[in-house]
């Protein structure tokens, strides 16, 4: 079974203590983002399993919220995900172009992911970022006022960042 | 120039800083404010006339006078930061360029509600502004205006910020509250309202970030003074989120006296339309607010200029008017077609739907397989009929307003757009590939029985 780290035990037992005592769920779901950022960008039902014990909660409790979110993935995904914003704004700026692009570079269809595990591409939803569009979110960042050449940019930074 | 006063400050150099942002002259309103009574700074509020920045316009000091008070009790104070109305980027701005106007706002009502932990519940996808936020949380508390016995009065208060996780749904306060209790965020059925009942059961305000933020002038000018900025009931100023086909997107400060036609056109907002394009349409309180024709927005169905106040957006109703909403300005040049447009509407609230109510869960994605059918030219004639039935049967029927926010919009295109519609169902073909343009705009308005 996969444990959290020493560190990683301490930073939950400071975000259970910013809750009034008993009331330790709500540290749920910052927890399920840092067990996702730390493991691959997912979440197994193992690791859920320990997000529950931690918290005292039934591992259905976890299954139930991870399950309501869109940002938390329970499936494997690539090394870099791609999150592609297609809601009104972003689509009257161009976004079916950047999607279409993407999906001819990478060869791969929304929500699914290169052979080589590298990419992944998903379509969102409004990610605020309206102005700027268009855009998608990479990693914690966003990337805005999206171009071809600017996702092909993009992705040579990602296959760099893999062999370096 | 209009007057600025949230975002007057925001691109000093540095102003993310504490020290710049003390010199700039922050957080005087924390040491004006704990000098008064609690109920003082509520009335404040009450008399600046400042309604809520995040949609609803509900007016801000009497949803504070709201708050219970019971003996032995914690009441909590919740900042809503979860902005995911499509459209609206505001929050967003004001969180990533001075952060500290945020916290100073916070603190200060905090104290007016009497709340020792105040949590900020910001959208998953914000990831970065979580690390600006904190780090402002530290510097304040470094500086003695949180944690324990704030500036000496006796006032303790901790702030926290709380990330969700990609749900437009937290939005909606009871189902924020959920949310930031570790669960599903389905909105819970009021009554019991949060003022009574709201985080762990406790009294809670939730409001959202630009109304916080409004807190600070309010107290530093009196709420007097800040009533006088602007018109009517739309007192004091509002963030825009301009965005979709103008030269200059981003987010203005104005104070609520201009007009919709010098919003879009004037060099010192949006600056007009790219390429030379027309105007066809415009979304201007955030997706769920009725979408209106150029003619509609710019002059009211009497004719009168229409200006970017909550009352000027609002009048004609749903029938020739709109809301001002969220604030989030989306404009459509002639190009767009207001068919796909819409489609993009729906597929975001089927998405977001939490699925608790039939007829919000089933109704959203019925009428995304329509407009996707009316799009790629495969609708009937008799589909527009069935939009507008299904629209109207999710509008009031469910436990919180996200049904109403996807009618809304769907009713709104047909009710302004439905020769467009129709052209879609003539024109099976050509649909596809062209745009309907702007012809329909001598037409009459049309009002489906």
């Amino acid at each position: 079974m996969i444990k959290f780290s020493d560190e990683q035990l301490k930073q939950v037992q400071e975000l259970v203590a910013r809750y009034p005592e008993g009331k330790q769920k709500s540290a749920l779901i910052p927890l399920l983002h840092m067990a996702q950022d730390t493991r691959g960008g997912w979440l197994s039902a193992e690791t859920m399993d320990e997000v529950a014990s931690l918290l005292q909660l039934e591992p259905i409790e976890v299954y139930e919220v991870a399950t309501f979110y869109s940002m938390f993935n329970l499936q494997p995904v690539g090394k870099h995900v791609f999150e592609v914003c297609q809601t009104g704004p972003c689509m009257l700026n161009g976004s079916d172009r950047i999607i279409a692009h993407i999906k001819k570079r990478l060869g791969i269809g929304v929500s699914e992911t290169t052979p080589d595990g590298l990419f992944t591409l998903k379509t969102v939803e409004c990610l605020g970022a309206c102005g700027y569009a268009p855009m998608m979110q990479y990693g914690i960042t966003y990337r805005e006022h999206l171009t071809e050449e600017k996702v092909d940019a993009i992705i040579e930074e990602c296959k760099r960042d893999n062999h370096g | 120039m209009a007057k600025k006063l949230l975002l007057e400050k925001a691109h000093v150099e540095g102003i993310r800083y504490f020290d710049v942002y003390r010199r700039e002259g922050g957080y005087a309103s924390v040491e004006k404010a704990l000098k008064m009574e609690p109920a003082a700074i509520v009335e404040e509020v009450k008399k600046s006339g400042l309604r809520g920045r995040g949609g609803a316009g509900f007016p801000s000091g009497m949803k504070w006078s709201f708050l219970a008070k019971p003996e032995g009790v914690p009441r909590y104070l919740v900042c809503n930061a979860d902005e995911s109305e499509p459209g609206t980027f505001k929050d967003r701005y004001l969180m990533e360029f001075i952060p500290h106007l945020l916290i100073e706002g916070l603190i200060v009502s905090s104290f007016a509600l009497g709340s020792n932990r105040t949590y900020i519940y910001i959208r998953g996808e914000y990831a970065w502004i979580v690390a600006i936020l904190e780090q402002a949380i530290a510097e304040a508390k470094q500086n003695g205006f949180l944690g324990k016995n704030i500036l000496g009065t006796g006032f303790d208060c901790e702030i926290y910020v709380q990330r969700g996780a990609g749900a437009y749904i937290c939005g909606e306060e009871t189902a924020l509250i959920e949310s930031l209790e570790g669960k599903r965020g389905n909105p819970r059925i009021k009554p019991p309202f949060p003022a009574v009942k709201g985080l762990w059961d406790c009294p809670t305000v939730v409001n959202n970030v630009e109304t916080l933020a409004a807190v600070v002038p309010i107290i530093n000018m009196g709420g007097e003074e800040y009533a006088k900025i602007g018109v009517g009931r739309s007192t004091g100023t509002k963030l825009i989120s301009a965005c979709g086909n103008i030269n200059k997107p981003g987010v203005y400060e104005i104070d609520m006296t201009i007009s919709v036609e010098e919003f879009i056109y004037s060099d010192e907002y949006c600056g007009g339309i790219p390429n030379g394009k027309r105007l066809k349409a415009c979304i201007p309180g955030g997706s769920s607010v009725p979408i209106l024709p150029a003619n509609l927005l710019l002059t009211t169905a009497k004719g009168e200029t229409r200006y970017m106040n909550y009352e000027s957006l609002a009048d004609g109703g749903f029938t020739t008017g709109s809301m001002m909403g969220s604030g989030g300005f989306i404009v459509l040049d002639e190009d767009q077609c207001v068919v796909k447009h819409t489609l993009t509407l729906a597929r975001f609230y089927r998405h977001e739907s939490c699925g608790q109510c039939s007829p919000c869960r089933e109704g959203t994605g019925w009428m995304e397989k329509i407009l996707m059918k009316l799009e790629n030219g495969k609708g009937e004639m008799s589909d527009i009929d069935l939009l507008w039935d299904i629209q109207r049967k999710i509008e009031g029927n469910t436990i919180c307003p996200l049904g109403d926010a996807a009618a809304w919009p769907v009713a709104a295109a047909i009710r302004h757009f439905r020769d467009e519609f129709e052209w879609h169902v003539n024109n099976p073909e050509v649909c596809t590939t062209q745009n309907y343009g702007l012809a329909h705009y001598a037409d009459p308005i049309h009002v489906p029985a």
